[in-house]
């Protein structure tokens, strides 16, 4: 087990990169921490699994270290750097017996048969696949398919990290939610590294403790769910996050106050020094509601997604989002939205570009 | 209750009178002879089972069936691991894929016939390129038109020549359908080159080898043109294969009755080890 580090990551699939267009990923450095349950997030093409590949060794970056606990291991193979990989679509050994399947990453590296049939049973148990043990592989069904992957990601109990790589495709969406769960378990009860791609934010936010999101071999923001809900450091992660995504509204600056549609709109705090470049407001739909006063809409759609209401509506050719809980007015309507104050932020060029005000309290 | 729609009988009938056409009704004809003695003036006689008795116990067609079991035990031996060695080296992606590919499916290309002259002329002792060269350069004794033994070596190397690129093919069909994943989790598992071999190629490629085999074994098991053109058979008999029997009982001596049974005989045993084949490659599916 280890502490894994990546310091000044580049990587591009073309021999010669010539521009920063190039590169499948662009300058990454990021610290993962023994025992953690991390999530990669992002959009399909991101870089996501060219980073997952990196680590796992089978890619080597075109710049820069991968370091376990210090010791570089940028050039080390899959095998070298003790790791485990469960994959997009369930890989089994056909021919092989379940027993057989998760007992081969033992047998390989020469572990007695004892330990073998210990690890093995322990790990079936915590699979709840003990009554297939026995069987042949081939004729499982796709999630436990999976389940014998991951087992034999999990059978080893020294590996550095298992990595797992969009693992739930290819499962039917009733068990997606029952291997999430015993994911997460299984994450608690053997306390060892584990990181998760995905491009589901539901599979992310829920799986991990730290989410690392990526956007056009970037990353954007690493932070708790919570952080990323609430503080989104990029216009991505808050439209990418959330359903419907946070509202990303054109803003120019006059006299000092941002302003939206010719109307003042309320940061939650001064702007940093030096901002410049094309303004953009971000609120969540949560917190935009309607009133007697503000700024002029009109209603061009309401949908109940049960828990809530989903109102969109339109600023000129604007469209905004916000959540209601209760009393929907009709399409067509016209309303006056406010934004909550302390949940408005300005972003310059995608990035975050407010302080959070010193007097206020930033809940 | 499921009521039964008949009419796929129906669009069956074209291909039924087909068949029939091609194949049923000239082997009724077969099966007609096999039992009859004929003479001139189409005058027949009745034989009953004669024919078949007389070819099971002649030592004739059991040399010839040694033979031909001997043939096609051997091209299946060599081709097999070849093409999957072949198949196995050759590259998966890139401007070298079609190279290897059509220069694979050539041989597959040429008319048995040709194959035939082609091997006979180059193999010959004193003008072919092959003879010539094994003869007079290397010193080696070699004239497959005296010596059984070299007639031997040479239709089993044309046969490898000409149909070892149908194993190459269908196996690199299987090893291509592999996703990568495997390879990637082989190395994450620790596996040696062996063991990806064993548990990952083998048994994606059994299905296509399966097929692969059955169609070598049926196409070696009645060949006929190949070394009917390079040898003719000999020198003396010794290689004289099934078919090349059948045609000299038929066409050679007229004896139509006896090669009517041969035949049948010939085909069942055919028919028979198809069978076995693949019920015995395929037996592990089913659980």
């Amino acid at each position: 087990m280890a502490k894994i580090t990546l310091k000044n990551l580049r990587h591009s699939y073309f021999p010669a990169p010539k521009g920063p267009e190039d590169y499948a990923l662009k300058e990454v450095d990021l610290d993962w921490q023994d025992g953690g349950a991390y999530a990669l997030l992002g959009p399909s093409g991101c870089g996501k699994s060219t980073l997952l590949n990196i680590i796992s060794g089978l890619l080597v970056p075109s710049e820069g270290q991968i370091l376990f606990d210090g010791n570089d291991m940028t050039t080390a193979t899959p095998d070298q750097r003790n790791i485990a990989q469960v994959f997009q679509f369930p890989v089994i050994y056909d021919t092989m017996t379940v027993y057989e399947n998760l007992a081969f990453p033992l047998k390989n590296r020469g572990v007695d048969a004892a330990t073998i049939d210990k690890r093995v049973r322990e790990i079936a148990e915590m699979l709840e696949v003990t009554d297939m043990l026995d069987r042949r592989a081939a004729g499982l069904s796709p999630d436990n398919k999976q389940k014998i992957s991951m087992g034999r990601g999990l059978v080893r109990d020294d590996v550095n990290v298992v990595m797992f790589d969009e693992p739930l495709t290819v499962i039917d969406p009733h068990l997606k939610w029952k291997l999430r769960t015993k994911l997460k378990e299984l994450h608690q009860r053997v306390g060892r590294t584990m990181i998760y791609v995905t491009h589901d934010q539901t599979e992310a936010l829920t799986f991990a403790d730290q989410v690392v999101v990526m956007e056009l071999g970037e990353v954007v923001q690493v932070g708790t769910p919570v952080e990323l809900f609430e503080r989104p450091a990029h216009t991505f992660v808050g439209h990418f996050i959330g359903s419907p995504g946070m509202n990303v509204l054109p803003a120019e600056m006059r006299n000092g106050t941002a302003h939206f549609y010719g109307h003042p709109v309320a940061l939650e705090g001064p702007i940093k020094s030096g901002t410049s470049g094309k303004l953009e407001i971000g609120i969540r739909p949560e917190f935009v509601s309607l009133s007697d006063t503000g700024i002029e809409a009109h209603v061009r759609k309401v949908s109940d997604v049960g828990r809530h209401i989903v109102v969109e509506v339109e600023v000129g050719e604007h469209r905004v989002s916000a959540i209601l809980n209760g009393n929907p007015p009709a399409k067509g309507d016209i309303v006056h939205l406010q934004f909550q104050q302390n949940q408005t932020r300005l972003y310059a060029d995608g990035w975050l570009a407010t302080d959070i005000a010193s007097q206020e309290d930033a809940a | 209750m499921k009521t039964e729609n008949q009419k796929a009988w129906f669009f069956v009938l074209p291909v039924l009178l087909l068949v029939a056409f091609n194949a049923l009704i000239p082997m009724m004809t077969v099966v007609n002879y096999s039992v009859q003695e004929t003479f001139g003036d189409n005058l027949f006689f009745w034989e009953g089972l004669g024919w078949f008795e007389q070819i099971l116990r002649s030592d004739r067609f059991h040399a010839a069936l040694g033979r031909q079991f001997m043939f096609t035990a051997l091209i299946l031996i060599i081709e097999v691991p070849l093409g999957i060695a072949i198949a196995l080296s050759m590259p998966r992606k890139g401007f070298w894929v079609p190279v290897c590919l059509v220069l694979m499916a050539l041989p597959m290309l040429i008319p048995w016939n040709v194959v035939g002259a082609m091997w006979n002329i180059f193999a010959l002792p004193d003008i072919g390129l092959l003879g010539y060269f094994l003869n007079h350069v290397l010193g080696i004794n070699y004239d497959m038109t005296q010596d059984p033994v070299a007639a031997w070596v040479t239709i089993i190397t044309m046969d490898v020549w000409h149909w070892t690129s149908l194993v190459v093919l269908l196996a690199y069909a299987g090893l291509v359908s592999i996703p990568d994943a495997y390879y990637q989790a082989a190395k994450i598992d620790g596996a040696s080159n062996w063991s990806v071999f064993r548990f990952i190629q083998l048994p994606k490629m059994k299905n296509v080898l399966t097929i692969a085999i059955l169609l070598r074994f049926m196409d070696s098991f009645n060949i006929y043109t190949e070394p009917f053109v390079l040898t003719g058979g000999g020198p003396g008999n010794s290689t004289t294969l099934l078919s090349i029997d059948l045609v000299k009982i038929a066409l050679g001596q007229f004896d139509l009755g006896p090669a009517a049974a041969m035949s049948l005989i010939y085909f069942a045993i055919t028919l028979l080890v198809s069978w076995l084949f693949y019920t015995l490659m395929t037996k592990d599916d089913l659980n």
